[in-house]
């Protein structure tokens, strides 16, 4: 509550009274429950961390003490150590490099197509008569299986990788767009025609902000789909990336690299996705937050 | 004061049912407003008042009748009348000084200018920066009405804009309401439930009968502002209100919000 309100109307300094009230005592609850949640969050945290960590601790020793094949199952410590090798001599951030221009690529070209088509789609209807159908038909196909066809096409170059990782990327960009476009609040559109905006402005003021939950939900999706697309891209034949690290590995049957693999392109497909949950966070701050 | 400004007339307003059947909604509607009145609409749930309003701001043009503002048909809705809405309808993504520019630009000095002095004259000073879901429903529906008189309506219509709003509230908003009217001069027309409120704030109220909707009859307020609710001059107004009331069959009618 402002000053100003509070000596202009007396009523209202009543409710501002009783909202500060409200909001004090409010406020101590909420350090108070979130003082909870802290310790609670640090006692979860471990309890999670248990058993993983009892789990790494039997394998480092069933290693050790040789009772597994270091070929089928290295140590932690051997792929710990595999790891740091592959780091200092470079190897690492040049396949990752390779693996995530990749990545980017297709990522950029499929998913810039996929919403600028969900943007079409959804403002002008004649346009998704004549489309949405057939994009519809061909969403049904799953992308992965088109592969051996790709590479009948175009061989197993760097064309046909990024044009799968473009495909994948493409449908939840469109989708969403699509969906959030369409979804926007008719009582608005109301609002729109009675202040008068242009044409352009109802895009830009109400339909694309009213959309953009859904378009980072499709963002996100794309992602994770243009991440799956380089996995298996990559593991269908590469002489760069992590995926051709993992494959070369497997060859000489050096498990401990495999290992490190799988994790970079574990760690980094969540790495990127987080990245997109903070911009939500940050573009949706208008938004009710759920968290307390 | 006595101009004409906006003219209504309006022999029949029909919808039509999902079923195929037509309903009369609105009935021999004649109303002219002047320059610089406020009007307040009251009668039963369904009447056909947030329709009449509708084809008045041009939000609705399905009709047998004519609107004229200044003379000239209404054909759509646009801002020289301005609408508020039941719901406040502010835009949730937009902080409130950005809500009341909407389409315009804030970063120009004259609307800048313009949407301050709004900001202070709903007395939302503080709260330029906050988010629509930080704000109350008071709050929301301050936004709203700054975000309409932004653009220098001619007439501003309201469609039962504390309708959902508690009595503390309520009656603030009243006041700020009769503030801008005396300031700005912008006639208005305002759909309430209240008869309280009806007769507080107009220079005429008129009331509406239901099935089918016409305007049953028009009673000018003469009592001097600021009004005392508690007057004997006001109580013998609202007496003179209500008995019309009894005579309409369905008294659906409450004292505060029932939508
Ligand atoms: N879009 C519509 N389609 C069909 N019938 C409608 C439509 N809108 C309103 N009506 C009908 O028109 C009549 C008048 O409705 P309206 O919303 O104008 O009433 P109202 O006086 O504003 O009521 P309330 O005080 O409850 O808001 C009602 O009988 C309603 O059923
Ligand atoms: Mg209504």
């Amino acid at each position: 509550m402002n000053q100003a309100d509070i000596i202009q109307a007396p009523g209202d300094a009543l409710i501002g009274e009783a909202k500060k009230d409200a909001a004090t005592s409010a406020a101590h609850k909420k350090a108070y429950r979130s003082e909870l949640r802290e310790n609670g969050k640090g006692k979860a945290a471990l309890r999670g961390a248990l058993f993983p960590l009892v789990l790494l601790a039997v394998w480092q020793l069933c290693g050790s003490f040789g009772l597994i094949s270091a070929t089928l199952l290295p140590t932690p410590a051997d792929i710990a150590k595999t790891f740091y090798e592959l780091l200092i001599s470079g190897d690492l951030f040049r396949h990752l490099g390779v693996s995530m221009g990749r990545a980017a690529l297709g990522f950029v070209l499929g998913g810039a197509a996929g919403l600028l088509m969900g943007l079409g789609v959804g403002l002008f209807r004649r346009l998704e008569q004549t489309v949405d159908p057939s994009i519809q038909m061909l969403r049904t196909v799953p992308h992965l299986a088109i592969t051996p066809l790709f590479i009948l096409w175009f061989g197993f170059g760097e064309f046909s990788k990024i044009l799968l990782i473009a495909l994948g990327a493409f449908f939840p960009l469109y989708i969403q767009t699509f969906q959030g476009i369409r979804s926007v609040d008719a009582k608005l559109f109301d609002v729109a025609r009675v202040l008068e905006f242009s044409r352009s402005k109802q895009v830009t003021k109400l339909v694309l902000p009213a959309a953009l939950p859904h378009i980072l939900l499709g963002l996100r999706l794309s992602l994770g789909v243009a991440w799956l697309g380089l996995v298996v891209a990559e593991l269908m034949g590469s002489s760069e990336g992590i995926g051709y690290l993992i494959m070369d590995a497997r060859q000489f049957a050096q498990t401990a690299t495999v290992f490190v693999g799988i994790a970079i392109f574990a760690v980094v497909g969540k790495a990127t996705d987080s990245l997109v949950r903070h911009l939500e966070k940050k573009l949706l701050r208008w938004r009710e937050s759920f968290s307390g | 004061m006595s101009e004409q400004l906006l003219n209504v007339r309006l022999p029949h307003k029909t919808f039509r049912t999902p079923q195929g059947e037509s309903v009369t909604a609105l009935h021999n509607i004649d109303l002219r407003v002047r320059r610089g009145e406020f009007i307040t609409l009251i009668g039963p749930s369904g009447c056909g008042k947030s329709t009449l309003l509708k084809i008045m701001a041009g939000l609705d043009t399905e009709h047998d009748g004519e609107v004229l503002l200044e003379g000239k048909p209404v054909t759509k809705p646009g801002i020289d009348l301005g609408f508020v809405f039941q719901e406040h309808r502010l835009f949730p993504w937009l902080s409130v000084e950005k809500n009341i520019a909407a389409d315009l630009s804030l970063r120009q000095p004259e609307v800048r200018r313009r949407v301050s002095e709004l900001v202070e004259l709903v007395k939302l000073q503080g709260f330029e920066k906050a988010y629509p879901r930080q704000l109350s429903g008071g709050m929301s529906q301050r936004v709203a009405i700054a975000r309409a008189l932004l653009r220098s309506p001619k007439v501003l219509l309201l469609d039962e804009p504390f309708g959902a709003l508690d009595a503390f509230t309520r009656s603030h908003l009243q006041e700020v309401t009769l503030d801008i009217w005396d300031n700005n001069r912008t006639t208005m027309i305002l759909v309430t439930h209240d008869i309280d409120e009806a007769i507080y704030l107009a220079g005429r109220v008129v009331i509406m009968d239901a099935r089918p909707g016409t305007i049953r009859k028009t009673i000018p307020i003469d009592l001097p502002y600021p009004r005392k609710k508690a007057s004997s001059s006001f109580q013998e107004l609202r007496t003179i209100v209500l008995r019309e009331f009894e005579r309409v069959e369905e008294l659906e009618l409450v004292d505060s919000s029932g939508i």
